[in-house]
């Protein structure tokens, strides 16, 4: 492959390219985590289908809902931005960060129950996968509310693009934890 | 040499080598030790000795680094060192506090003394006032190189590397905190030693890399920079979690033998980005530079360094293989192959190209040089090998047999002999590395028939 032509595939890529580096590292690790959380509960299906019982069911499906409609203001803050409607755009975010918060206020209520109950990450590798694998993903929660706070100061398409593929990888990243722990018999 | 202030680094390496010399020989006894356990049992003590030759080679590999900062900060800068007093200065303090170390390990003279005496560690031990003494010679070494650094011209390369000297200084105040529980005292000491060698240092060693890739090879800056950020950000993103990996069985929650397997598993791209980094730079690169041995020196350490840190440490990460390996031979043939390849090299490979400059005269001839790579990756490579087999019988014999310490270590004497041997080829070549650089070859060699011929067309 030419010079030219490599450079102008990674140019076609949206936002910064360092983004792209952490999308992709991010999703080496989230899938090597549900790759082990498989291989350990092959050891153990029936412990395994007894702990996930202790799971809110419903209040994962509702932070799916939620995180997957803040994915859509924040596609829509993407729009507005690139076409010049910044107000616009900033709402959007901001409806985006709202629903984050709503999701780790939703997660936190899961996490006092399951510590109320005395559900602790050494109580079961079940648990141990579930605090390791959705308090991970909670503190990207953070830092994308955070990301999408700096966007929303510093507005330029490019950083709008870098900063909601990140708040995407976020989403996506749950639409995938969301099956395979809570759900998946 | 474009710079005057870039000399200062020839003191420092001229340091650096000589501790290197001294660090190969405590590591050749300690090698004779495992065949002859009682050779200086009461003078010098096995863990006194070991402690020697890992403190010293961690000491020569910093001198190396700040050597390394005063010669490529001024040519990426396109400025003079702000301060050459201070940088001399600099060197003084820690070649006292190296003395007052070394005093300290061997003769115990002030059994007890808060400042001055032993602390009673194994690793982080230097008696408090070497401890004072390296921040503060760490703190003046960072105000010279910033200082130099805000007043010229910013470059990816020496941005990257201040950033790594500076985690590398700030990481180093762990070795202040001594706790009683030595759980914890473990716990803090990979703060510093884990953080240093699979974070910062990988900074450092990035960062040298490209500048010695883009004096080398002649690749434009864009494309070395680009590269340097993508090995940055992946050092980054592994090597601080993977801190995990020292965390499986000194008493920390459970959840560290996952967070420590997944993220020191993706250790392994840094690595490899540094290899393909250099290999596709010098196919890529247009020019011919007559420094042939440091680019042998760079793209050794990268394959070296991908193997020795990256696939042998990739080896014995799992948690569930660690479990039986743990503290085996393994671990040695990992660290030693591991630090030669990424660090030792890289340092080898910035004195061969920078002495030469420093000098002031052409690589003329640079057979020795060379020879001494082979020797030194030649011995190392197969010291590497022979532990390997070592721990995987050790491993067996001890762990999964349950055979007694000592009675494993009977029956695996053979491979300490061969390990023995390749000491010596590597103290030798490093001697001989040391000859090379220091004393200029006067004939030069005729160029082979291939660059003969890429010279014509």
């Amino acid at each position: 492959m030419s010079e030219a032509k490599e450079q102008g595939l990674l140019a076609e890529l949206p936002g910064d390219l360092m983004m792209w580096v952490l999308i992709i590292s991010e999703l080496l690790v989230f899938g090597a985590g549900l790759a082990a959380f498989l291989a350990v509960r092959i050891s153990d299906p029936a412990g395994f289908a007894d702990a996930q019982d202790h799971l809110d069911r419903a209040a994962g499906g509702l932070n799916t809902a939620v995180l997957v409609t803040s994915g859509l203001c924040a596609a829509l803050a993407n729009r507005d931005g690139a076409q010049g409607q910044r107000k616009q755009a900033r709402l959007w975010l901001a409806g985006a960060a709202a629903l984050g918060l709503v999701f780790l206020w939703v997660k936190a209520i899961e996490y006092g129950d399951k510590l109320s109950a005395g559900i602790g990450t050494e109580t079961h590798p079940f648990f141990t996968f579930y605090y390791l694998l959705t308090g991970f993903h909670a503190a990207h929660v953070v830092a994308g509310i955070v990301i999408l706070g700096f966007i929303a100061c510093y507005d330029s398409p490019r950083n709008l693009e870098t900063g909601t593929a990140f708040w995407h990888m976020v989403d996506l990243i749950w639409v995938l934890l969301f099956p395979v722990i809570y759900l998946l018999r | 040499m474009k710079y005057q202030t870039q000399k200062i680094a020839q003191a420092y390496f001229l340091v650096a080598m000589a501790l290197f010399a001294i660090q190969v020989s405590g590591g050749l006894l300690a090698g004779w030790i495992y065949i002859s356990p009682n050779t200086l049992s009461e003078l010098l003590p096995f863990n006194i000795v070991r402690m020697l030759h890992t403190n010293s080679l961690v000491v020569w590999l910093l001198l190396g680094f700040m050597g390394a900062a005063y010669f490529l900060i001024p040519e990426e800068s396109e400025q003079e060192i702000h301060s050459p007093f201070l940088a001399y200065l600099t060197l003084i303090i820690m070649v006292v506090g190296t003395l007052g170390v070394v005093v300290t390990y061997i003769f115990n003279l002030f059994e007890g003394n808060a400042i001055l005496g032993q602390e009673g560690r194994e690793f982080l031990e230097q008696p408090l006032w070497v401890k004072a003494g390296i921040v503060v010679a760490a703190l003046i070494f960072l105000y010279n190189v910033s200082m130099t650094l805000l007043k010229g011209k910013k470059t990816a390369i020496s941005s990257v590397l201040l950033i790594g000297l500076w985690g590398l200084a700030l990481l180093f105040l762990f070795a202040f905190y001594n706790p009683a529980n030595l759980a914890l005292d473990k716990k803090y000491w990979w703060y510093v030693i884990h953080l240093w060698v699979e974070g910062v240092w990988e900074l450092i060693m990035a960062s040298i890399l490209a500048f010695l890739m883009l004096k080398l090879t002649g690749v434009d800056r864009e494309i070395v920079e680009k590269w340097l950020y993508v090995i940055v950000a992946t050092a980054l993103f592994s090597g601080i979690l993977g801190t995990g990996h020292h965390y499986y069985w000194i008493g920390t929650p459970g959840y560290w033998q996952w967070i420590g397997s997944i993220f020191s598993t993706l250790e392994v791209v840094p690595f490899f980005g540094m290899m393909a980094f250099a290999f596709v730079m010098v196919w890529k690169g247009q020019r011919d530079h007559p420094n042939k041995a440091a680019l042998l020196w760079a793209l050794g350490c990268a394959v070296l360094a991908f193997f020795g840190a990256g696939v042998w440490g990739f080896m014995h990460t799992l948690h569930g293989v660690n479990y039986y390996s743990h503290g085996t031979q393994i671990t040695a043939a990992h660290g030693h192959l591991a630090f030669f390849g990424a660090y030792v090299a890289l340092n080898l490979a910035i004195f061969t190209y920078a002495f030469p400059i420093l000098k002031n005269r052409d690589p003329y001839n640079q057979v020795l040089n060379m020879a001494s790579f082979w020797l030194m990756a030649g011995g190392m490579t197969f010291m590497t090998f022979v532990l390997t087999f070592a721990g995987v019988v050790q491993t067996h014999l001890q762990r999964v047999m349950g055979e007694n310490f000592m009675d494993v270590q009977d029956q695996i004497e053979i491979f300490y002999i061969m390990r023995f041997g390749s000491g010596i080829a590597v103290v030798l070549g490093a001697l001989l590395f040391i000859y090379a650089v220091l004393a200029p070859r006067k004939e030069v060699i005729e160029p082979g028939h291939m660059q003969q011929r890429a010279a014509a067309e």
